[in-house]
């Protein structure tokens, strides 16, 4: 077990107006742990997501994250310039619907490759490698490497927004519910995938679901929202099977068993 | 003698929010420990709180006051109020356990899940599934069944599946939730011959059995649950 924190989150808050995004959120995420965000919408889980990976300017508080020299920096101490290149490289956003985090009009190989070339990969036949490599580890053929994700199904779509993130070996990853929209099969195969990288890879994950199955299969740690405030949070086992608060039960409880 | 599991003044109950705040005492007062090399079983009639235990010395379930003192690399952590950073570090390296019910994924076969605890532990993927192949093997699943993911199995397999994964590493306490309760005569012959193989390794096993024939065979003493009843005490 590593001593030192990937993200220390304290007392962040987004108003919008007088109303609540989310309010005094604290917590520190670990090398290798992923952390799910669950709650129902409007629940404030989306706007946490975004104010902690930059997309969002919050309110009040503060989110570290220690860089690759070992030192932590807020992140809303940096530089725009700064921020932009941690997003690029460190960093990998998944987005719930793909048409947001790919380029639709450019190949699915260039698509993995714009990545790398961000971080200064300049050789073109180094680039196309590493690229149908991605493609081979999301179970996307290598013959639709010069396809564009407009002639990709939704499954396809999210497995190389996967592949575009993760190609530059990034330690911090967010979703923003990798799975919704797929159906059930497809979703069970995107899980897969992403439980597998997650753990071969040893990266930090924050995902943002409203679906525990997915929390349970996926998250060590699991954070309850509602109405902006994070009402309940620990280890995904015991927040599922021996939830303390009121709105964690009724979540639970509410899970259609088949 | 070492013993790397202590459990102090444990009290737990549910609250059921949903149900009016009814509160439902589970367990109260419990005290125990076990020792290295020892097979604890936990006994009682059901709904008494034995599987209860068990969840609560895995984490999955909270504690409302008492400790769960676990000899964990060297340290004593206590369970009941480990951050779930620890309580991960204590199941990988300390703290095994085998479920009455094994919690598939889709798309990973028999031998992966076997050979996961120890793949989490560092160990390489191809000596880690020639383990698995070991104790499946010893456990009779069709060698057919082993590249298949485990969701269409029946019972009895699920639960040699089950009992592999918990058996494969060397943690120092195992935790077992009825791992014979749906084998055949010939294989709880083989889990009993595990679990004597696990206590001459010095491991400390707390389980629940409700087959006589294996409580016998593998108990060292058996704790009566309904001792922390708190029903007991009301009925008094």
């Amino acid at each position: 077990m590593t001593d030192t924190p990937l993200l220390k989150v304290s007392g962040l808050s987004k108003f919008y107006g007088s109303r609540i995004g989310c309010k005094d959120v604290c917590f520190d995420l670990w090398p290798g742990e992923v952390l799910a965000i669950v709650g129902e919408s409007g629940s404030g889980k989306t706007t946490l997501l975004n104010c902690l990976s930059t997309r969002l300017m919050p309110t009040t508080g503060s989110v570290e994250y220690r860089m690759r020299d070992g030192n932590f920096r807020d992140l809303y101490h940096m530089s725009e310039a700064e921020r932009r290149f941690l997003m690029r490289t460190d960093w990998g956003f998944v987005h719930q619907n793909p048409a947001d985090g790919l380029r639709m009009t450019v190949s699915a190989g260039a698509n993995v490759g714009e990545r790398l070339m961000a971080v200064g990969d300049r050789h073109y036949g180094k680039i196309r490698e590493t690229a149908s490599d991605w493609l081979t580890r999301v179970e996307i053929g290598t013959d639709r490497i010069d396809d564009q994700p407009r002639a990709f199904s939704g499954g396809m779509r999210q497995r190389l927004q996967i592949a575009r993130n993760l190609v530059t070996g990034p330690r911090l990853v967010f979703m923003d519910e990798p799975t919704g929209g797929l159906d059930v099969s497809v979703q069970a195969r995107l899980l897969d995938l992403v439980r597998g990288l997650v753990n071969d890879l040893g990266l930090s994950a924050i995902v943002v679901t409203h679906d525990l199955a997915v929390a349970r299969l996926l998250s060590h740690r699991m954070m309850v929202m509602k109405d902006g405030h994070v009402i309940e949070h620990g280890l995904t086992d015991r927040v599922l099977d021996d939830p303390r608060e009121p709105y964690t039960q009724l979540l639970v409880s509410s899970i259609l068993q088949v | 003698m070492a013993t790397p599991l202590v459990v102090s003044e444990v009290f737990k109950s549910f609250t059921m929010h949903l149900r009016d705040g009814i509160k439902l005492p589970v367990v109260k007062d419990v005290n125990f420990s076990v020792a290295s090399g020892e097979c604890v079983v936990l006994g009682g009639p059901s709904g008494i709180g034995k599987s209860s235990i068990l969840k609560m010395l895995y984490g999955n379930y909270a504690v409302d006051a008492g400790q769960i003192l676990v000899d964990h690399k060297d340290r004593i952590v206590d369970i009941a109020r480990a951050d779930p950073r620890t309580v991960l570090d204590v199941r990988r390296h300390t703290l095994g356990y085998v479920s009455q019910f094994l919690r598939t994924v889709p798309r990973v076969s028999a031998l992966d899940v076997v050979a996961e605890p120890l793949v989490a532990r560092g160990i390489a993927a191809p000596e880690a599934r020639d383990r698995a192949a070991e104790l499946l093997a010893k456990l009779n699943l069709p060698r057919e069944l082993w590249t298949l993911p485990p969701a269409t199995f029946s019972g009895g397999e699920q639960q040699r599946v089950n009992i592999a994964r918990g058996f494969i590493t060397s943690h120092r306490i195992l935790l077992l939730d009825e791992p014979t309760a749906s084998l055949d005569a010939v294989n709880r012959r083989v889990v009993v011959d595990m679990i004597a193989d696990k206590k001459r390794e010095g491991v400390a096993l707390l389980g629940i059995f409700h087959d006589e024939e294996v409580r016998e065979a593998v108990a060292d003493r058996v704790l009566d649950v309904s001792q922390f009843s708190p029903r007991k005490a009301v009925a008094a």
